[in-house]
């Protein structure tokens, strides 16, 4: 047995999986690491078993199973609050998916477009209105897909401030207290809206959920918190992430970047290679609740499993030359948004504001650069999802 | 890319009982599959048997619960 790697680990460049990962990359597809309770883990690394595992039903979601693994001592105190989506099994799961699917299928999210595209020009053009400079996460990265989530669940955006405060302690602490207190707020927060909501609807997701679920006792006020928390975090911390991480790395990468500007068309394949290229979620959490062989070692009931998705998306058996950014290779069949009953819901709507966002942006900024050295810009930690912390660009 | 050959015709089956509705069909080959209103995984009308598409058998691998299944006719 060689060096026992934990996890997870901060990258060292914002867009390649972390140097530390190394071996697991070398010991292909299954191999074990270390959380940071000293708790010895699976970890899934092969492009093949990753699929088939994360879509086998004996890997659980269930964030209340006490042998669910915990990524950071922060998260601890979340193992008891009410989950829901990605944190809980079917059926359970399935009901709850089942209701939200038809506000985000392929034509759904395409009738969005003109108004995501909207929205895009109206954050690029208070940016020119204000300079030739500016910090991008805050300007431009957040904001987009925090309007598009609000506007599409029914939430004012003028709590923008509030939620997205509350969602960064949420996901990145410091402290457990920081976690729970934001999960407490958020839920205190979303609960007042309801009962607004009740007393004068609107026209938002969240209205309709009310008026169809909530009112016929299908679904109790305390669900529809935690799948209004799970939709409204998930809905801006990752497209924000993915618009900052793939700025950064198309200005890191001016080749490929001249190619995406002198052929608009290649768009839709240049978001889905930089869904692999960045993979994100880079961490994604299953507990077994019965044994499983894979190759030839046995995933044991109550043992924790791992699934890097920087080093699943990046399996050179699948993906030639994995750690190039290249839009002419098929990305497709990536794991970036998971497999399996918990692939997320709302990939298609990623899609369409990656896509506005990212070719807008630099279709209207032709000068678009980093204002600051590369190497001195911060990105987020390895504990959480990826993306950078702030993006100083000028043009 | 390389192009693939169209295909002969298939029979292609949509099982709802397990479909999620991530929309990967409709995604994959649009001129197949589409949604329907409760956002299922459904075959265009005439679609049924996969109109020569060779982005058919993509779709079911694109699947994330193998709920499309592919058989040649």
């Amino acid at each position: 047995m060689t060096e026992v790697v934990a996890f997870p680990q901060s990258r060292t460049c914002p867009y390649h999986p972390p140097q530390a990962y190394q071996p697991l990359r070398e010991s292909r597809p299954l191999s074990r690491v270390t959380l940071f309770d000293g708790r010895p883990v699976w970890v899934v690394t092969g492009h093949a078993e990753a699929r088939a595992l994360l879509s086998d039903e004996r890997l659980s979601s269930d964030r209340e199973n006490g042998n669910f693994p915990m990524p950071t001592r922060r998260f601890k105190g979340l193992r008891s609050r009410r989950a829901a989506l990605l944190g809980v099994d079917d059926p359970e799961h399935n009901v709850q998916r089942r209701m939200l699917i038809p506000s985000f299928t392929v034509k759904r999210t395409a009738a969005l477009r003109p108004w995501i595209q909207r929205t895009v020009d109206q954050l690029i053009d208070d940016m020119v209105a204000r300079g030739s400079s500016a910090e991008l996460v805050g300007a431009f990265a957040l904001p987009v897909p925090s309007r598009v989530i609000c506007g599409l669940l029914g939430v004012p955006y003028e709590d923008h401030e509030f939620f997205q405060e509350q969602s960064r302690r949420l996901l990145r602490g410091p402290e457990p207290s920081d976690v729970e207190q934001a999960r407490d707020r958020l839920d205190a927060y979303l609960r007042d809206l309801i009962g607004r909501k009740r007393a004068a609807p609107g026209d938002g997701l969240l209205d309709e959920l009310i008026a169809d679920r909530l009112e016929n006792g299908e679904l109790d006020v305390e669900e529809l918190v935690a799948i209004a928390a799970v939709l409204l975090i998930a809905g801006h911390e990752t497209t924000a992430n993915m618009i900052s991480l793939g700025t950064f790395t198309l200005l890191r990468h001016p080749e490929q970047l001249a190619e995406l500007r002198a052929d608009p068309s290649l768009l839709p394949a240049a978001v889905e290679e930089l869904m692999r290229f960045l993979s994100i979620a880079d961490g994604m959490l299953r507990v077994a609740t019965a044994d499983i062989e894979v190759g030839g070692s046995v995933i044991r009931k109550d043992d924790g499993v791992v699934f890097p998705t920087s080093v699943i998306n990046r399996d050179e058996s699948v993906y030639a030359a994995p750690d190039t950014l290249d839009w002419h290779r098929s990305a497709r069949h990536h794991v970036a948004f998971g497999f399996g009953i918990h692939q997320c819901l709302g990939q298609n709507l990623a899609r369409a504001e990656l896509e506005i966002a990212l070719g807008t942006l630099f279709a209207r900024l032709p000068g678009l650069r980093l204002a600051a050295p590369p190497e001195e810009i911060p990105f987020k930690p390895g504990d959480t999802i990826q993306g950078m912390v702030e993006l100083p660009v000028a043009w | 890319m390389t192009a693939a050959a169209p295909a002969g015709p298939v029979r292609i089956r949509i099982d709802r009982e397990r479909c999620i509705g991530a929309g990967q069909c409709a995604l994959t080959a649009p001129e197949v599959f589409t949604q329907d209103d409760d956002g299922f995984g459904a075959l265009l009308p005439g679609r049924e048997d996969g109109g020569g598409s060779a982005l058919v058998r993509e779709a079911a691998r694109a699947c994330p619960v193998a709920a499309v299944s592919v058989r040649r006719r």
